[in-house]
């Protein structure tokens, strides 16, 4: 009884610790592709200095981080200060609890059934990615509220107003698959994608997800604050935003939430609409010249290049579109996201029951 | 262990709704009603009812408790004494209350449960473990007129909320954002 508890409690810490690592180090090879990409749209060439091409310019960056001062401005509220940091990047990672990383295999050790490429296959996968990515607002919200400075403050205010709308088109936009699959279960859903790339819940018979899809990178990119849609930290305006006054390793944690969310709804995207870790023919070309055991590779290959495509569009769009004005951000969200989300709703629900019936 | 977890969430949801309304820095009550908000999920989560505590943290946690800040913030309520000297009348209408509860626990107990068996009917028997299905089946046969109900008290308040957040029509081109999310919730 304990040596299986134990075992059990082994195998999950393993898991989880694979998986930090596998983000972290996201985290670290997208901040400089970031600048990197940033670079070349714009006829430079991104950071050279440390490093051959700069490639060690992530690890400079976090040694820099660590060792700035921290300060906590005069008459802040030290206590939700030196939280708000925390709480903003424990939901995020906690998320990537359920996001399938390769095909659903299993296999037991002393009869403990194993999933190895998802931590925990809960039955609510995406509603539990949902709750806790609602509670990335409160980090944000409070650690504008506990800098005490009147740009942090609107800072605040600001992404508690954008990301409380655009999460509802987060869920909306989701629901057209959920129906399609029939689970809320990231497992299921990317089995329900199996075979040819048309297969995939963004053009998948009877009803093509392709404006949820859109409905979806746009929706995110607002709840991520990413340009064109952050508001929250529009330097023009506010400084820096919610974290004006934060330095060092708890800017370090903002900025590592930030980016971790990225990772995050690009992973959900993919397992959502692009098929997961399916390739976009059946099968996997490692079964056919007969190495089947090899095959998980091909298949979080596929999941990974979906992934950082998703993540490369964030670049994209940054360096192409200027930031919305503030009520051009709402009218946008609430006039025509929600109208279409909801008619996407609408429409999957009856091609889905008429599809069953004929 | 059950027991013990039970025991666990129960005593955090009692002390942070004392705390809700014992502390006197409004955002820090907003918290501690974020980590009942919490508890009460971990006891749905206990109960095979996962997909109520999901909806539990984004529906009170993700929206409305983010709203509540929102105003609080707003309005920069500083730390007011005024709710903290009311202890009387809390007192007055806390007591019957609480000898009402007991009664009902002590006495009742075995009628009360028996009752609410009758009530939830043989569908929450079917409840399997796919809890969202079970409460998807229920909702839209045994519970729509219910259901239909409650959504039609919604859409009248929403209507409302607008009509009485957009009085001065043609002076303000820009809708409150605030307003349009509670009546959406």
């Amino acid at each position: 009884m304990v040596t299986e508890f134990g075992l059990r409690l082994a195998i999950s810490l393993t898991q989880i610790g694979a998986v930090m690592c596998i983000v972290v180090i996201t985290v670290l090879i997208l901040t400089l592709a970031e600048r990197k990409v940033l670079g070349w749209m714009q006829d430079r060439m991104g950071p050279m200095e440390v490093g051959p091409y700069g490639i060690l310019q992530p690890f400079a960056d976090a040694i820099k981080l660590f060792f700035k001062e921290d300060i906590v401005p005069a008459g802040a509220n030290k206590f939700i200060f030196t939280m708000a940091p925390i709480l903003c990047l424990i939901p995020t990672f906690i998320g990537f609890a359920v996001i399938p990383w390769g095909p659903n295999w299993t296999f037991e050790i002393n009869g403990i059934v194993v999933k190895p490429f998802v931590i925990s296959d809960i039955n609510i996968g995406i509603l539990y990615i949902l709750a806790f990515a609602s509670l990335a607002a409160y980090g944000i919200i409070l650690g504008g509220w506990a800098s005490n400075s009147k740009y942090s403050l609107l800072g605040g205010l600001r992404s508690a107003a954008q990301v409380i709308s655009y999460e509802l088109n987060v869920g909306l936009s989701i629901v057209g698959v959920l129906i399609l699959a029939g689970s809320l279960s990231l497992v299921k859903i990317t089995d329900a994608q199996t075979g040819w790339f048309w297969n995939w819940h963004i053009f998948a018979l009877p009803a093509p997800q392709i404006f949820a899809f859109v409905v979806y990178v746009i929706s995110v990119v607002a709840e991520t604050n990413r340009v064109p849609f952050d508001l929250p930290e529009a330097e023009s305006e506010l400084v820096a935003g919610f974290f004006t006054e934060y330095s060092g390793l708890r800017f370090a944690f903002f900025f590592l939430a930030e980016y971790a969310n990225m990772v995050l709804v690009s992973c959900v995207a993919s397992a959502l609409f692009l098929g997961g870790w399916n390739a976009p023919y059946p099968g996997t070309l490692m079964e056919l010249v007969g190495l089947s055991s090899w095959s998980w590779i091909e298949s979080t290959m596929w999941f990974a290049i979906k992934t950082y495509s998703l993540l490369f569009l964030f670049f994209w769009l940054r360096a192409t579109l200027p930031r919305l004005r503030y009520d051009q951000l709402m009218r946008f969200g609430w006039k025509v996201l929600l109208p279409i989300a909801l008619a996407n709703i609408v429409v999957t629900a009856i091609a889905v029951f008429i599809y069953q019936r004929i | 262990m059950s027991q013990l977890v039970f025991a666990y969430f129960a005593g955090m949801i009692i002390a942070a709704s004392v705390l809700v309304v014992a502390l006197k820095n409004p955002v820090y009550s907003a918290l501690s009603l974020l980590v009942m908000f919490f508890h009460v999920a971990g006891l749905f989560v206990t109960l095979h009812a996962e997909f109520l505590a999901a909806v539990q943290i984004i529906v009170y946690a993700g929206a409305i408790l983010v709203l509540y800040l929102f105003v609080v913030m707003i309005l920069n309520v500083k730390q007011d004494d005024r709710y903290h000297n009311q202890w009387r009348i809390a007192g007055f209408v806390c007591i019957p209350l609480m000898m009402e509860a007991m009664v009902l626990l002590s006495g009742g107990a075995e009628t009360r449960t028996a009752g609410s068996q009758a009530v939830l009917g043989p569908s929450a028997q079917a409840i399997a473990p796919d809890n969202t299905f079970a409460i998807g089946q229920t909702l839209f046969s045994t519970y729509l007129f219910p259901f239909e109900v409650a959504s039609l008290v919604l859409l009248v308040a929403m209507i409302g909320a607008i009509v009485l957040a957009k009085r001065e029509i043609g002076e303000q081109d820009d809708p409150s954002p605030m307003v349009q999310t509670k009546a959406v919730e």
